[in-house]
């Protein structure tokens, strides 16, 4: 059983949200009173353990009297505010967004954003074939996990994660500006010259599968990864007395990814090396 | 934070450069050699050890200044002095143009190939350059390297070009004592890490000529109009270029009666605090501290006073919302990042008027209830550094900063943070972020500035003509200076006209004045094909629009922008495409890579320009229709005004110039 925990009571905003009013707990987004009322709203850097950069814009909204169109992830809900989710400028920016994303990276891994191609009816291949990618190949330097900035959108997650929001490690920041900004280790060194501690919240948290286990990754590239055919076990991790959860992630009876449930109260979806990446033993016939 | 520093050690004189400017390490937890026993009973941690992360910048600087670039070993001894984590001082140290973390010669040259020096013939000296001295990011014999760079602010000499040359600090000729300290608890007493000399000219350099046993001294020099020869000399030893021109060169109607914010440039020493007080200085300080802090506010909002860095936001309304602030401290914020392309009238005035900003900057910071202001200076503005530091030294000895402002018992100093060469940082709230340590990125408002600024606190940002504005209001009252302009721009406002004019420079105009009537007084060419109005986040208006009113409103009225102020003059002889092209190049660089729409639309933007550099009608149509749909995004989903202005100049070009057509 999850607990529920109890917050004090918060006022009401009362906003119109596409004509209809709405009313959201004070302090609440515009994208949490979307998806109260059912509407969804694509989103890419926003992630339910995190507070969103709001750096992808696929989720912008026009707020009536606004210059610029706004995120709909970081965008607090005011008192009288009137929003329009599904106007044709909205529609617009999240077309571009999803074809400069795709025209550039690799996003081949990145749940539900081939249904959103075909929605906002993105046409990725229209900046011709010389348009600049990243072009980056998978960092492979240890034996947990992988670093495929190919696929990486720079949506700050993993920075966050690692860093002030989450692990406070910091082992991982954005260098480089513009185009060439990437997310690195000081000097572009290997993940095992840095301070990482292979907690592995990073991967927990990556929206388009750039950060991935080594087993995932290896499957993959052999063909033989199949997420339909696995199943995931929810237990607790066995090794200390904090009693994290853990998702076991078993294809053909071996564990193949260890994640964590979002909603626990322990982890909030984060582990440490042992429970993320300790599992050999388990599987171990000999 | 258990932070990990690797195996490289600084060497001698990179753990001087840090030194230099953070004071000897207090304990091996800093990074000192012997660890006493005793040491190994304490930690040093929290918020003491990691409150220091402002000087993330100054450090940076100090060690580029020093060796020329920032190696593995000096950025994880200044991560360990500072307790900031390497990944993020790498992430800090690779976002700024003018550091690198790879080796390269002592002597960088940077070549301005932006647009008012493309309309002057950079393009042709980058040509003969490049035959001389081999292509640009090539080491030349004798240990200097050349780059292009963006626009430098000398727009009015263009073609400019910037040589700065790694050392240890020479001694300025004008600095007798060390510093007094400022008040603030971020800012260390150690003599600042700057040490610019005037910009080559002859001040006396330690180090040089001393059997040769050591480096060459730090130097630079500002070579506009540059030449090949000139260029080929001062990078071999900077000092020997010829002296700068002094800043009033800039201003072709110097010493002309009427003047409001040019009065005293090219009329006094810009060293002399004597000279500044005999031609009215710190009159509107003290008729500031005669009204009290409100009754400023008043007369800055009575007067109508708009922002002039090119958002035109009401300074008055910007002052009252940061006082009316109950969380403290309150801070100041002068932006003299000038980095629009085609901008330099900051430059001119901090060149030739240091004082007037600073009384300003008093004022401001009294008004708003702060008692420290940072001036945010562009990193390639040697001589500008070299007045400011100068005149800060100067007030603060004489009691014009510090504990006591002219004996009213107002506390305020100011402190100066030197960019690095990145654009972006001209937007105030990655501005925030640069002078915390952190990447210059934007952040997202609300909240906005007043509320949660610098450090989290409340903060007025002001451009540096805005506050200098402040001080006419305060002695001639904001009646009269509301009378001067229109109604609804009122004042005097200073304009940078470069390009193809016979007497390119500052010009101070009252509001209201059209576009010829300035072209007029700069000498206007016969063939005027167009005017780019405020920089590169601006827009074209034709060659025979001159009937614009250079107003806020009359800009606006007429699809355009003033911006900063910039109004460079194109003639037949530079093909737009050409510079449409370097302004896309501009914003691609620039662009700091947070949002989407930004980092990569620029790409796309620039990509389409390449595609149809050479087209026209038909055979540009689909590439402008794409522009057009990569422009809109930008504009509606950009986190900043960068990407939201991005596409303004091209969009310009293609529907009122009908380029491409």
């Amino acid at each position: 059983m999850t607990a529920i925990p109890l917050q004090p009571p918060r006022r009401l905003v009362e906003f119109t949200l596409d004509g209809e009013p709405v009313r959201v707990p004070e302090g609440a987004t515009v994208l949490d009173a979307c998806r109260a009322a059912g509407k969804d709203i694509p989103t890419l850097c926003e992630g339910d353990t995190l507070t969103p950069k709001n750096a992808c814009r696929v989720c912008v909204v026009e707020v009536e009297g606004a210059r610029t169109l706004a995120p709909a992830c970081s965008r607090r809900a005011e008192p009288g505010m009137a929003v329009r989710t599904d106007t044709e400028r909205a529609r617009h920016s999240r077309r571009l967004v999803l074809e400069l994303l795709a025209s550039s990276v690799d996003l081949s891994t990145t749940p539900r954003v081939q249904e959103w191609l075909k929605e906002y009816e993105a046409k990725p291949g229209r900046f011709g074939p010389d348009a600049a990618r990243l072009n980056e190949s998978p960092k492979v330097d240890n034996d947990l996990y992988v670093r495929d900035y190919d696929k990486c959108i720079l949506c700050y997650k993993c920075v966050d994660a690692c860093g002030e929001q989450w692990q406070n490690t910091f082992a991982i920041a954005v260098a480089g500006r513009g185009f060439d900004a990437r997310i690195a280790v000081e000097h572009d060194a290997p993940l095992t010259d840095s301070a990482c501690v292979y907690c592995g919240n990073c991967i927990e948290v990556c929206p388009t599968g750039a950060l991935s286990f080594k087993s995932e990754f290896d499957m993959r590239a052999a063909g033989t990864w199949d997420e339909e055919a696995q199943t995931e076990t929810t237990t607790v991790c066995a090794y200390c007395g904090v009693g994290c959860n853990l998702t076991l992630h078993v294809q053909d009876n071996e564990i193949v990814k260890v994640t964590s449930p979002h909603d626990n109260p322990v982890t909030h979806g984060n582990l440490c090396i042992k429970g993320r990446f300790g599992y050999q033993h388990v599987q171990n016939r000999d | 934070m258990d932070l990990h520093f690797g195996d490289s050690k600084p060497t001698d004189e990179e753990r001087a450069a840090v030194d230099g400017l953070l004071g000897p390490p207090e304990s091996p937890w800093e990074g000192a050699s012997d660890r006493p026993d005793a040491d190994l009973r304490w930690a040093l941690g929290g918020r003491t050890a990691r409150d220091r992360r402002d000087l993330l910048l100054p450090g940076l600087h100090a060690v580029n200044d020093r060796i020329g670039w920032i190696s593995e070993g000096a950025l994880a001894y200044l991560c360990r002095r500072l307790t900031v984590p390497p990944a993020e001082a790498y992430g800090v140290a690779t976002f700024y143009s003018l550091f690198a973390v790879r080796p390269r010669p002592a002597t960088v040259v940077q070549v301005c190939t932006d647009l008012a020096c493309a309309a002057r013939g950079s393009a042709e000296l980058c040509s003969s350059l490049e035959a001389r001295l081999g292509a640009p990011g090539t080491p030349v014999a004798g240990g200097a390297v050349w780059e292009k760079s963006p626009c430098l602010g000398l727009c009015e000499r263009a073609p400019a070009a910037l040589v700065v040359r790694a050392g240890p600090p020479a001694a300025p000729s004008w600095l007798g004592a060390q510093f007094p300290a400022p008040l603030s608890g971020h800012v260390n007493s150690a003599p600042p890490a700057f040490e610019e000399r005037g910009s080559g000219g002859g001040a006396p350099s330690y180090g040089k000529g001393r059997g040769g046993e050591e480096a060459p001294s730090r130097a630079t020099a500002v070579l506009a109009p540059a030449t090949v020869d000139a260029i080929t000399r001062a990078a071999a030893e900077p000092e020997s270029a010829e002296p700068e021109p002094p800043a009033a060169m800039a201003v072709p109607q110097a010493g002309q009666k009427g003047l409001i914010l040019l009065k005293r440039i090219g009329r006094i020493d810009p060293h002399s605090l004597d000279d500044y007080r005999a031609t009215g200085g710190y009159e509107a300080l003290r008729r500031a501290f005669h009204l009290g802090p409100a009754e400023v506010i008043r007369e800055v909002t009575d007067a109508g006073l708009l922002g002039r860095g090119g958002a035109a936001f009401p300074t008055g309304r910007k002052w009252q919302a940061t006082a009316s602030q109950p969380d403290h401290p309150h801070y100041l914020v002068c932006n003299a990042d000038e980095s629009e392309p085609g901008t330099f009238k900051d430059r001119v005035l901090m060149e030739g008027d240091p004082y007037a900003l600073i009384e300003a900057m008093t004022i401001a910071g009294y008004a708003t209830g702060a008692h420290l202001g940072y001036l945010y200076l562009r990193g390639e503005y040697p001589r500008a550094l070299e007045r400011l530091t100068h005149a800060l030294a100067q007030a603060r000895a004489r009691g014009l900063l510090g504990g006591n402002v002219l004996g009213q018992g107002y506390a305020f100093d100011i402190e100066i943070r030197r960019g690095a060469g990145a654009y972006i940082c001209g937007e105030e709230t990655a501005l925030f972020n640069s002078i915390e340590g952190y990447r210059g990125e934007p952040r997202s408002k609300p909240p906005f500035p007043v509320e949660k600024g610098l450090f989290g606190k409340p903060t007025t940002a002001n451009n540096v003509e805005t506050l200098v504005n402040v001080l006419p209001i305060l002695t001639m009252g904001a009646q009269a200076y509301a009378a001067i302009g229109t109604p609804a721009s009122t004042g005097p406002k200073l304009f940078c006209v470069s390009g193809k004019v016979e007497r390119p420079g500052i010009y101070e105009l009252p509001f209201g004045a059209t576009l010829g009537d300035l072209l007029e007084l700069a000498g206007k060419p016969d063939q005027l094909r167009a005017v780019l109005l405020g920089g590169a986040a601006g827009g074209f208006v034709r060659g025979d629009e001159l009937d614009i009113p250079l107003t806020f409103e009359g800009t606006r009225a007429a699809g355009t922008t003033l911006g900063s102020g910039v109004v460079l003059a194109l003639d037949d002889t530079v093909p737009l495409p050409r510079l449409l092209l370097r302004i896309a190049e501009f914003f691609r660089d620039e662009s700091c890579g947070q949002c989407v729409p930004c980092r990569v639309g620029t790409v796309r933007q620039e990509e389409a320009l390449h595609r149809i550099a050479e087209r026209t009608g038909a055979a540009a149509a689909d590439d402008i229709a794409l522009l057009r749909d990569v422009g809109r995004a930008m504009k509606d989903a950009s986190i900043c005004g960068l990407g939201q202005t991005a596409w303004n100049a091209v969009e310009s070009a293609i529907d009122r110039l009908g380029t491409y057509a």
